[in-house]
């Protein structure tokens, strides 16, 4: 474990490279695969490839490596499984096909090393889990193998070094038979070395730093660190103390900020200022529409024409490339880019980062921070840039944090069931299976290590026949158990359809953006196909818009011209017109409860106010005038009548998705008051409600109300109902539904085009939740929605910890606090709007026009 | 004036005129000739998920069959009909009733059970003439109406077809809302698809939109009625 930039990845090698430069001059060892490392980016595959071969040249070392990714050709990957490298490259889920091949065991019998990359970033998601399980098998098949886990500075180091070995016993490698002993010891895994041998068969989470300077500091032996009582099995850590000190600052204008909104438009001079006076930097913002946002305002001051670079996931491939090559090159001065450069690509020459917006996580700014002066003894330089009073808030949170070598990396994860549906098929795929050896095996991964025998005999009969009450597809079955009580795959085309779906990632259906001419002439007419494409948006976005909308993509502001052929049609918007559509999310994080009860304490504490800007002390001096602070722990809820309408805001600070299920749950239970909410809005910090009737009368009549309206029990029943029915569950279904190969997004023997082959998974939603509510996919999607798009666990947490401590105030009209999250209104979507209600006052329009 | 809206006022079930008789036009998605004591549903696609099991390996939910059943017994139930006609498409493939479980078939058989009940023949049915009760037919004269399958081109006053599972659109800030729909101008009628795993097309798609020269209204599903919408208020996909 080291802070970015320690030079973690390259030591990782040096065990590997140690042994096979002794193998290779032997010449009566065996030859064969020795060492494995796995990234979560392909591109960072290819790049320690490239910086492996520069000293295996120098030192003319015997060894051979190579990647195997999406992009490696047929024939490669064929001579791969004949004649393997020393040490191979590759990703979780070209791991999981590799593990699922028929020669599987011979080819990874002889491995001794796997080394995986920014496992701190891969273990918090369903690739994590995939990965977790393809590490399971590898242990099995190569006993006393070693693991190595690369990871920046986390806060419960624990947790990776338990997912690096073993939780139990394993079986024999399947079909190995002779010759290997079964290594079932007392106590954790066989040990043939001790401290001094890297390859002990215990597995190592070490980073090395270079000697000369960075304590390096060797964890104690696993497993009985610490006196724990269960004592899991853990590897050994070596921790590199931190490098030189951040210089982090948060840019101070010394104006006054707005109360809200996030793209720091009033920032943009002062940008592009510290862009001039420095060599490289990498400019980070939140999302999508920030990321174009930003760098349209750059290039509007940019009077020197600086090459400054845009980057994000929504782009092009080749464009996306080709700017990764200009800033390998050293020919950019300044990237603006979102969390895809967030990962480990080593890009040398940055001498500066700017974080536009709230930081919304600790771990998640010193990552970003450490890609500035990718070197251990040089400080890095960043500034956080707030685009509001908040953030403002947020930002010196951070700081704090940072200060601190404070983490708030999530928890660990449990096993996501459709994931290991996926690996289920995928290990009929290699080889029969006996199902009690599988389990064991499962069960040895960290994540699944609480997986119930129950669980796994749901999961097997899921893949075989798909887990239904009804027995109907028993003929059709994919995995068929024979007498000698082994499970196999049905067939090759079974077995090719797994290969082709493999993986967790499930992109969002996208649709391609092109440019479009359009004819001078004849204006209204564009010819499609006729310029290039720019890119991919969300296809939940395209639907919104209509012809003639403008917003901003590539860059640029586009006019929306319509979908033709599943692809979305734009044209190049006049100089000046301002992009019409507001909301185009791309990734957005939530605030991190750390950062968050940070902010909490900030806002409860007035003596801490004088490290503030003086701004803010001032908003916050004149909400305690008009209406009250919260305390650290409690929750403020304000109500105030405005226009025609009354509102209810609260500030829980619990993350935006949090406190998009929150409103969505309020409403539901103030409408059964006869309230008539009409609709809410949310951000990170809180909610506002507006109703019909007046809340404050109500509460006013029992003092009650308000306590029970924020009660614990709103995650019963409410919450079942409305996840039946939320748009957002149905997407965390359609995951689960694609990851376990329910829906299968590739087809052998049909054209790629899933539009038409697929059926709409909210259909299949609706039917199974009426008719097998208890389905091990409806289990996984709700497992997801813990902390998923609905973030019910954080929601529930925080019930737990307000309740009897909500500070209610009545007020006349909006308080400084409230007025952030009423400026929400409008910009963001508004929730709790039933479609009976749109669909209405579209019938609202014919009617009119029926009578005019 | 938008075509064809005819509506007495905004109802639940609102009813229509066309060719001299009423239909109502049912939440449910079925049309319900109140003089010829007939129910029409469309598109039933019965055994589409098995017959997605039996082609490809995937296993859709195999309740299809069921829940589709079942929201065709609660509409008997509320109309009582003397006539229930299919309007094709009432398998998703020709081996669809060999794949019926029992339960489903008994539930086929009790809703037949007193009444005339006719299938229409479809393009994914229409190999099916026996084997699940009823009768069969290319398409059946009521009055003034001529029901068949797929919609003809040109006029053709007094038609109600299906095969096309129309659906409208609509998007207003920032949200779209999706539905099945009734397309009508006043002189025919393509109905929406009534079973549980049917897909829809969108009614701004040429092969719905070429049915009506002069323009049509949208009558949407909605959770609790249906809604009238005129072409202009209904999006693309």
């Amino acid at each position: 474990m080291a802070p970015t930039g320690a030079g973690k990845t390259l030591a990782g090698f040096l065990p590997s490279l140690v042994e096979l430069s002794e193998r290779g001059r032997q010449k009566l060892v065996p030859k064969g695969l020795h060492t494995l490392y796995v990234s979560p980016l392909k591109a960072l595959a290819v790049d320690i490839a490239r910086n492996l071969d520069a000293p295996i040249a120098e030192m003319a070392l015997p060894v051979r490596v190579e990647t195997r990714t999406g992009d490696t050709p047929a024939h490669k990957r064929t001579r791969q499984i004949s004649r393997p490298p020393d040490i191979l490259l590759t990703t979780p889920e070209q791991l999981a096909l590799l593990i699922a091949h028929r020669e599987a065991a011979a080819f990874f019998a002889g491995l001794r090393c796997v080394i995986l990359d920014e496992l701190h970033a891969l273990v918090t998601s369903k690739r994590g889990d995939l990965l977790s399980l393809a590490l399971a098998r590898l242990h099995r098949l190569s006993p006393g193998l070693s693991a190595i886990g690369l990871s920046a500075t986390v806060r419960e180091p624990d947790e990776l070094r338990k997912y690096l070995v073993p939780q139990g016993p394993l079986p024999p490698p399947p079909s190995a038979g002779e010759g290997i002993p079964r290594s079932r010891g007392g106590e954790g895994n066989p040990a043939s070395g001790t401290g001094e041998s890297l390859h002990g068969s215990r597995a190592m989470s070490c980073s090395v730093a270079p000697p000369s300077r960075a304590g390096l500091a060797a964890g104690p032996p696993s497993p009985a660190e610490g006196g724990g009582k269960t004592a899991a099995p853990m590897a050994d850590l070596v921790t590199v103390a931190g490098g030189a000190r951040a210089d982090l600052r948060m840019l101070d204008l010394g104006r006054a900020l707005p109360i809200s909104g996030h793209t720091a438009w009033h920032s943009m001079p002062a940008i592009y200022a510290l862009i001039k006076d420095h060599r490289t930097t990498l400019v980070f913002v939140n999302t999508r529409l920030q990321a174009e946002y930003t760098f349209q305002e750059l290039w509007r001051l940019n009077e020197d024409a600086l090459p400054i670079a845009i980057h994000h996931g929504s782009l092009d491939a080749q464009q996306r490339r080709r700017v990764e090559a200009a800033m390998a090159a050293g020919q950019l001065r300044a990237i603006v880019c979102t969390a895809t450069l967030d990962l480990g690509i080593d890009w040398g020459d940055v001498d500066l980062v700017v974080n536009v917006g709230a930081p919304k996580g600790a771990s998640r700014i010193m990552q970003r921070i450490g890609r500035a002066n990718h070197r251990m003894d040089e400080p890095s330089k960043a500034y956080l840039v707030p685009g509001n009073r908040f953030e403002m808030l947020e930002c010196q949170a951070a700081l704090d944090a940072v200060e601190e070598a404070a983490q708030d990396t999530p928890d660990a994860r449990r096993g996501a069931l459709d994931v290991l549906a996926q690996h289920v098929l995928g290990m009929a795929c290699a080889d029969a299976f006996d199902p009690l050896d599988l389990y064991d095996e499962i069960v040895s991964a960290t994540p699944y290590a609480g997986l119930t025998w129950e669980s796994f005999e749901q999961v097997i009969d899921y893949v075989a026949t798909g887990g239904y009450a009804l027995r109907a597809y028993e003929r059709f079955a994919k995995i068929l158990r024979g007498p000698d009580g082994l499970w196999r795959v049905r067939d090759a085309r079974t077995a090719q359809a797994y290969r082709m779906n493999v993986g967790t990632i499930v992109e969002a259906a996208r649709v391609r953006v092109r440019l479009g001419r359009s004819l001078r002439g004849k204006p209204g007419t564009v010819l499609p196909k006729s310029g290039r494409v720019l890119g991919e948006i969300e296809d939940e976005f395209a639907e919104t818009l209509t012809v003639g909308d403008t917003f901003l993509f590539a860059g640029e502001t586009l006019r929306f011209e319509g979908l033709a052929e599943d692809e979305c049609l734009v044209t190049r918007a006049p100089p000046g017109t301002d992009p019409a559509i507001p909301s185009y999310a791309g990734a957005k994080f939530p605030l991190s409860t750390f950062l968050a009860a940070r902010v909490r304490a900030l806002i409860a504490d007035p003596s801490e106010w004088d490290r503030l800007p003086e701004q803010i002390g001032a908003y916050l001096l004149q909400q305690r005038r008009r209406s009250v602070l919260p305390g650290e722990q409690d929750l403020l809820v304000e109500t105030f009548p405005r226009g025609k309408r009354h509102y209810l805001t609260a500030f829980p600070f619990e993350g935006r998705l949090a406190h998009q299920t929150l409103g969505m749950l309020l409403t539901r239970r103030l409408e059964r008051d006869g309230l008539r909410p009409l609709g809410f809005a949310a951000n990170d910090y809180g909610i506002a409600i507006w109703t019909t009737r007046d809340v404050s009368e109500r509460a006013a009549l029992d003092p009650d109300f308000i306590g029970d309206l924020f009660a614990v029990d709103m995650l019963g029943d409410d919450l079942e109902a409305w996840l039946d029915e939320s748009a957002m569950m149905k997407r965390t279904f359609r995951q689960c539904a694609v990851i376990a190969g329910l829906i299968e997004r590739h087809h052998p023997g049909l054209k790629k085009s899933g539009r038409q082959v697929t059926i709409s998974t909210d259909l299949i939603y609706d039917v199974l939740r009426k008719h097998q509510p208890d389905h091990l996919l409806l289990r996984a999607a709700r497992q997801d929605a813990a902390t998923g798009l609905l973030d019910v666990r954080r929601l529930g947490m925080m019930l737990e910890r307000i309740r009897g401590r909500i500070t209610y105030r009545s007020l006349d009209r909006v308080s400084p606090l409230s007025v952030s999250v009423m400026l929400e209104i409008g910009r963001e979507r508004v929730y709790g709007e039933g479609a009976d209600e749109i669909l209405a006052e579209a019938e609202a329009e014919l009617l009119q026009e029926a009578l005019s | 004036m938008a075509a064809g809206l005819k509506l007495e006022k905004t109802h639940k079930h609102p009813t229509l005129h066309l060719a001299g008789e009423t239909l109502v036009l049912d939440l449910c998605g079925g049309l319900w000739l109140p003089e010829h004591r007939t129910l029409i549903v469309s598109d039933l696609h019965l055994e589409k998920g098995s017959s997605y099991a039996a082609r490809s390996g995937q296993f859709l939910p195999p309740y299809d069959t069921r829940e589709t059943l079942a929201c065709l017994h609660e509409a008997v139930a509320r109309h009582e009909p003397a006539r229930v006609v299919a309007l094709g498409d009432s398998f998703h493939d020709a081996r669809g009733p060999e794949r019926m479980e029992p339960g489903d078939r008994a539930m086929v058989a009790a809703l037949q059970d007193g009444r005339d009940w006719v299938w229409i023949a479809g393009n994914h049915d229409a190999a099916i003439s026996q084997g699940v009760g009823g009768r069969y037919a290319d398409a059946l004269t009521l009055g003034g109406l001529v029901l068949r399958h797929e919609p003809s081109p040109g006029d053709a006053p007094g038609e109600i077809a299906g095969h096309l599972h129309p659906c409208g659109k609509v998007a207003m800030r920032g949200r779209a809302v999706r539905r099945r729909c009734f397309v009508t101008d006043g002189s025919r009628v393509v109905m929406p698809a009534f079973g549980a795993y049917a897909g829809g097309l969108n009614v701004r798609d040429r092969a719905i939109e070429g049915l009506f020269p002069k323009g049509f209204t949208a009558h949407l599903l909605g959770d609790g009625r249906v809604f009238a919408i005129g072409r202009a208020q209904l999006a693309r996909d």
